[in-house]
């Protein structure tokens, strides 16, 4: 472990963690513009956590231990998984402790964890929550593992950080298969961080939520290390896709502190660019019934699959 | 005087004990108390010594021996070697924490006697000791059909409930048809030489097509054993009917042998294996694993779904065989020995996970008398440690990092991700979606353990009764925390273990030394530049930032914490009827895949005073393969009966005939 | 790590965005995004001949290119939507098995055809031969979504694109057909579209509707 590779680390988890609600607040801004609506402050997620961290917490009389240990493991999950997706840098030494295969179980653990409290106090929104969550999750998880395959397959190895140095290295190679992934990712991407087609994160009406019905016994500190959980699974899901798909520009070894400072406006600028998108996708896509969510992510599993096919017809 | 013993001599006096053990239960066979207190914690003892006496003879050459007894000319050869050693590791370990949780777990009054049942689990445990060293096809089927029967009249401990007794029939059957497989598989294996000694069959050249034979029927075998689909169906009725620890050993351990038998045909008497024996295992496994995940999903009796679940766990064993196979098939040993880690892997986990949560169930069971989910509910404020140890269970099982489930599906999805180069067009592409059913199968296991978790020991009460239910006993904890142990340490030190794993596949697959293992601090297969993942430093991140997130909000704002009755969007009028049920738990998984169950549902009327919403889900393969067979089967016994005439003079026409016609083919 | 040059690495994203068409063909409902993806297909099939033509440097397979263009990207969809529209079909029906169901058997069928197409290209000299495989799974999902669709409309886009594969696949394997092949199907297809276009009429005349389970009640005998 170099001191460079421990600063890229270090400046890594730091940074995820305190700029991932403002990415939220940005894709909520654009989505605003894009509905005609006069758009919160892009701190808002950040106004919205100092509230909630000042409250009382209120805890139903039935919730266990479980309950209140379970926003802690979510949020320290979606850390560590910030840990080992290069954003900036691709020197991250935490990453040979987990690579790909390792975030997806990762991400699945703050799923069971999630559903787990969701189902603690035992309402009926909770438990509806947690089912629905878990049926998404059946779906996003192996497809998300398919499409780190086919990026692992191409680059031979499932590290994320060298997987990203492999995806940059050529630059002018088209692969195939990644726009097969691209599509799956999208569609996991929209999935799994309870956006429009599948779940409305603005919404409070309770027969079509998901995310949200599980964090409806939550109060205070606790529902905002959900929040903020939350935003950072979103964030971490954005860098994944640039991990994959866009992965130039990622500081490495070789570029120095140069590149890793250089790194930094660069990540911030496919950020803009990721949430413009993803709010337009929101904006122009309507709600599936709970019913089509399957079909959604089945499509995603499928091509992702496909990718993995593809690859291995064409060898690229 | 000194007294040296060997290894295989010193497992083999453990077994006897064992024996001994039992047979002691016999002397006082009323006494709950001497078979709890007494029998039952020297038998954990004796597990303990096997397990290290098998850990240490991991590495060591292999032992073998004769033993005095036996049929005349036919005496019992006896041989340890690594793989055997891997599976009498697991036997050992995982028995003696099942024999601790036994001691403080049989009630009085429970069907059979206490000594009776005491004989019957040590026999039992004695008899799985013996077919893991059997060295001929004689003892292995004698040790294997003591296992049987033992397992059996252990399934059959309530024997006074008419289904239980169905249970274990249906068991007893399948065990038999399978039996009768594995002999005839021997006995292709001798190939002419009549000599029934492993090492003659190991000798014994056999042609491409009886050998291939050979394994067909050793895969239907120990494939009835292990549950694979479609020879699974004793698994969901014996496992609920068995008091729970011998649930947890017939999944944990019993389960295994039948692996221990594909493996030990496969690899060592068969000494070239054909690489479309790996897709049939490959396919059969796969098949299973889906199969047995989507049916624990809609379960509704807690045990039934550990049942189904074991099938899930077993088809992905047998995955790992099949890909092991189409690796050495296709020359490529580097990446069999991986399979087989990850196989010998999963193997451990599933014995040390599946025990576990069916201890849990037991401690659920015998506090409640409940093992229907849809009348449980909040044992967690009731029953703490036995939800707690659980939690690790379930979490394990779902295959979540950093405990042990994940490890052994990380190394078997590696081996499917750098399988790339195999020669064969078809198996190319068939593998990535064999890697895709893995894939989707550990995350329906995260919904089906999320569900059996969550419904057992959260949410509120559905009954009243059961706000009175007591935590486990002492010995009781002491078991499950022993499991628990284990499937924290299996997960977090995965390349110590591995080390001694690797030993057995490399013995097996007979790959020189010297290519694996360079670097061990990390679990990496081939080189860290590939792949690598170090459980202990992710667990250690995990546990720092969740200590510093919990330490920062604290800092930050010391503010109260207020208990009020649940918010539920405002709704006044709750209660544990409107939680989630089971049923409808496994809703989604009965909607996308309903082409595989059989469902019968009782929908009310519009008009209905008490409206009664009923959906059952049947197993399509009973109507497909067994009814037809089991009508068959009748019809056949009908035709027999005709012979049946009652009059003495028709008995002796038979025999005269009979006689008439032999008589006729000899001269 | 990827040796091919520049013009065949596009060459196989064609292909690959074929496939992609052709599954998202098996999944889309609705007729009318049917003929634009039939369309979107047409123009990749453009610009996979033009790279081969160019890599190549037949000068037959520039004109055929601008054949393609005239009839797949313009001639062909347009004459569709003017039947969409002039009887309004813009929905189809639920297709006869849902579609996740009919995307994993597109699924394998990828995988039967990838597999065929292996030992095929091993022979085949051509540098697209790679692509081979890619052709004969858009033929076999056409061929499924053929099968799969109750709505005469949505049959014949799937038959236009399993023409579509056919013509990709012959381009994969030996650069093209003759040029005189390449007329004659173009015609074909043409009158084929025509004749359908016909038969749609008549369908709808008889039935009022465009559903072809209408067609079972032709038979003789119950």
């Amino acid at each position: 472990m170099t001191p460079l590779s421990a600063a890229t680390q270090l400046l890594e988890v730091v940074s995820a963690t305190l700029a991932a609600p403002i990415f939220l607040g940005w894709v909520n801004q654009c989505r605003a513009w894009l509905q005609n609506r006069t758009a919160p402050s892009v701190l808002q997620p950040y106004y919205g956590l100092r509230k909630l961290l000042h409250k009382d917490a209120v805890l139903a009389e039935n919730a266990s231990p479980l309950f209140r240990a379970a926003p802690y493991v979510v949020f320290g999950t979606m850390v560590v998984a910030a840990a080992i997706i290069p954003s900036m840098g691709t020197g991250l030494p935490m990453s040979a402790a987990a690579d790909g295969i390792a975030l997806v179980g990762l991400l699945a653990t703050a799923r069971v964890f999630l559903s787990l409290a969701a189902m603690d106090v035992g309402t009926a929104f909770g438990s509806l929550g947690a089912r629905r969550e878990m049926m998404v999750g059946f779906l996003a998880e192996p497809a998300l593992l398919m499409i780190l395959f086919v990026a692992a397959l191409i680059s031979g190895t499932t590290s994320l950080p060298l997987i990203a140095e492999g995806l940059s290295s050529h630059a002018l190679g088209l692969y195939p298969s990644l726009a097969f992934t691209a599509v799956a990712f999208v569609l996991v991407l929209l999935a799994e961080n309870a956006r429009i087609p599948i779940d409305n994160p603005s919404t409070h009406l309770e027969l079509t939520m998901i995310h949200e019905a599980m964090l409806l016994e939550y109060s205070a500190r606790h529902l905002a290390l959900m929040e903020w959980a939350a935003a950072l699974k979103l964030f971490n899901y954005a860098c994944i896709g640039f991990a994959l798909f866009v992965p130039w520009g990622a500081g490495n070894e070789a570029a120095g502190p140069l590149g890793l400072l250089l790194a930094v406006p660069l990540l911030a600028l496919k950020l803009i660019v990721a949430g413009a998108v993803l709010a337009l996708i929101e904006t122009l896509s309507a709600k599936l019934r709970v019913f089509r969510a399957p079909e959604f992510l089945a499509t995603a599993f499928l091509l992702a699959v496909l990718g993995l096919l593809v690859h291995l017809l064409l060898g690229a | 005087m000194n007294v040296s013993l060997t290894n295989l001599e010193a497992c083999l006096a453990l077994l006897a004990a064992w024996g001994g053990i039992g047979l002691a239960g016999m002397l006082r066979p009323r006494s709950l108390r001497f078979a709890g207190r007494t029998l039952f914690p020297l038998g954990a003892l004796c597990g303990i010594a096997i397990a290290v006496g098998a850990a240490m003879h991991l590495g060591a050459p292999p032992e073998s021996a004769v033993l005095p007894f036996g049929l005349p000319g036919m005496p019992f050869h006896v041989r340890l070697d690594a793989l055997s050693s891997v599976f009498l590791f697991l036997l050992g370990s995982v028995s003696a924490a099942i024999s601790v949780f036994s001691a403080g777990y049989f009630r009085q009054g429970e069907g059979t006697m206490p000594g009776l049942l005491c004989l019957e689990y040590h026999a039992f445990l004695a008899s799985m000791g013996l077919v893991l060293l059997a060295d001929d096809a004689y003892s292995f089927m004698v040790a294997w059909e003591t296992m049987a029967l033992s397992s059996y009249f252990l399934v059959t401990t309530q024997h006074r409930i008419p289904e239980i007794r169905a249970a274990g029939f249906l068991y007893l059957l399948i065990a038999h048809i399978g039996a009768l497989a594995i002999l005839l598989s021997f006995g292709v294996l001798q190939g002419g030489t009549w000599q029934f000694t492993f090492d003659a069959m190991r000798a014994a050249h056999l042609d491409p097509a009886w050998a291939s034979v050979a394994f067909c029927l050793a895969l239907f075998g120990f494939g009835a054993k292990a549950g694979l689909v479609p020879l699974h169906v004793w698994l969901p009725e014996a496992h609920p009917a068995a008091p729970s620890p011998v649930s947890a050993l017939m999944s944990g351990v019993m389960l295994k042998t039948a692996v221990y038998g594909v493996l030990r045909v496969t690899f060592d008497l068969l000494g070239t294996q054909q690489w479309w024996w790996g897709l049939v295992a490959l396919g059969i496994g796969l098949l299973s694993a889906f199969y047995g995940v989507i049916f624990a999903a809609v379960q509704i009796d807690m045990k039934r779904l550990l049942a189904w679940s074991s099938i899930e766990n077993i088809g992905i064993v047998f995955t790992g065989v099949g890909l092991t196979i189409v690796f050495k098939g296709a020359g490529l040993v580097q990446l069999a020995a991986l399979a087989l880690i990850a196989t010998l892997y999963h193997c451990l986990n599933h014995a040390y996970m599946k025990s576990l949560l069916f201890l849990g169930t037991g401690s659920v069971l015998h506090a409640t008398g409940e093992r229907n989910l849809g009348r449980l509910g909040g044992l967690i404020h009731s029953m703490p440690w036995v939800a707690w140890l659980t939690l690790i269970g379930a979490l394990a099982i779902a295959g979540l990092p950093p405990l042990n489930g994940f490890v052994s599906e990380w190394l078997l999805l590696q081996a499917f991700l750098f399988a790339g180069d195999i020669p064969h067009t078809f198996v190319n592409m068939l593998l990535p979606v064999g890697a895709a059913v893995v894939a989707l199968c550990t995350a329906l296991a995260g919904y089906v353990m999320v569900k059996f978790y969550g419904v057992i020991f959260l949410g509120q009460r559905r009954e009243a009764a059961l706000s009175s239910a007591k935590d486990a006993g002492v010995s009781e904890r002491l078991g499950m925390g022993v499991l628990a142990l284990g499937c924290l340490v299996l997960g977090l030190v995965p390349s110590q273990v591995i080390r001694l794993l690797d030993a057995a596949a490399r013995e097996l697959l007979q790959i020189p030394e010297g290519h694996w293992g360079a670097q061990w601090w990390l679990l990496a297969p081939s080189a860290t530049r590939h792949a690598s993942y170090g459980p202990l430093a992710l667990f250690a991140l995990l546990l720092l930032t969740l200590l510093l997130a919990a330490y920062g909000v604290r800092l930050l704002y010391r503010r109260r914490v207020r208990r009020s009755a649940p918010w539920d969007c405002g709704f006044a009028a709750m209660d544990a009827r409107m939680q989630d049920t089971a049923e409808g738990f496994g809703q989604p998984i009965r909607h996308i895949f309903e082409p595989f169950f059989l469902m019968t549902r009782e929908l009310p009327g519009a008009h209905d005073q008490h409206p009664v919403y009923r959906v059952t889900v049947g197993d399509r393969i009973w109507r497909l393969l067994y009814l037809p067979l089991a009508r068959a089967t009748h019809a056949t016994a009908n035709l027999v009966a005709h012979l049946q005439q009652g009059r003495i003079s028709t008995y002796l026409t038979y025999s005269f005939v009979t006689l008439l016609l032999l008589l006729a083919f000899v001269l | 790590m990827n040796p091919l040059p520049l013009d065949m690495q596009l060459l196989n994203a064609c292909a690959a965005l074929l496939l992609l068409l052709s599954f998202s063909m098996l999944a889309q409902r609705r007729t009318v995004n049917l003929v634009h993806l039939l369309a979107l297909q047409g123009a990749l099939l453009v610009v996979a001949t033009l790279i081969v033509a160019w890599r190549t440097g037949e000068a037959h397979l520039y004109l055929s290119a601008l054949l393609t263009l005239a009839l797949k990207v313009f001639g062909l969809p347009f004459l569709l939507h003017r039947l969409i529209r002039r009887m309004n079909v813009y929905w189809d029906t639920e297709p006869v098995i849902n579609p996740s169901a009919t995307m994993l058997i597109g699924l394998l069928v990828v995988v039967f055809s990838f597999g065929l197409a292996q030992p095929i290209s091993a022979l085949a000299s051509t540098a697209t031969r790679s692509t081979l495989g890619i052709a004969i799974a858009v033929i076999l999902l056409s061929f499924l979504a053929m099968i799969t669709r109750r709505k005469a409309m949505s049959q014949v886009v799937a038959f236009l694109s399993m023409e579509n594969g056919l013509f990709f696949g012959a381009m994969s394997a030996t650069y093209g057909m003759p040029m005189v092949v390449e007329l004659g199907v173009a015609l074909d297809v043409l009158v084929a579209m025509l004749v359908l276009g016909v038969f749609f009429f008549q369908i709808r005349e008889q039935f009022d509707s465009l559903d072809l389970c209408h067609l079972e009640t032709l038979k003789e005998r119950e």
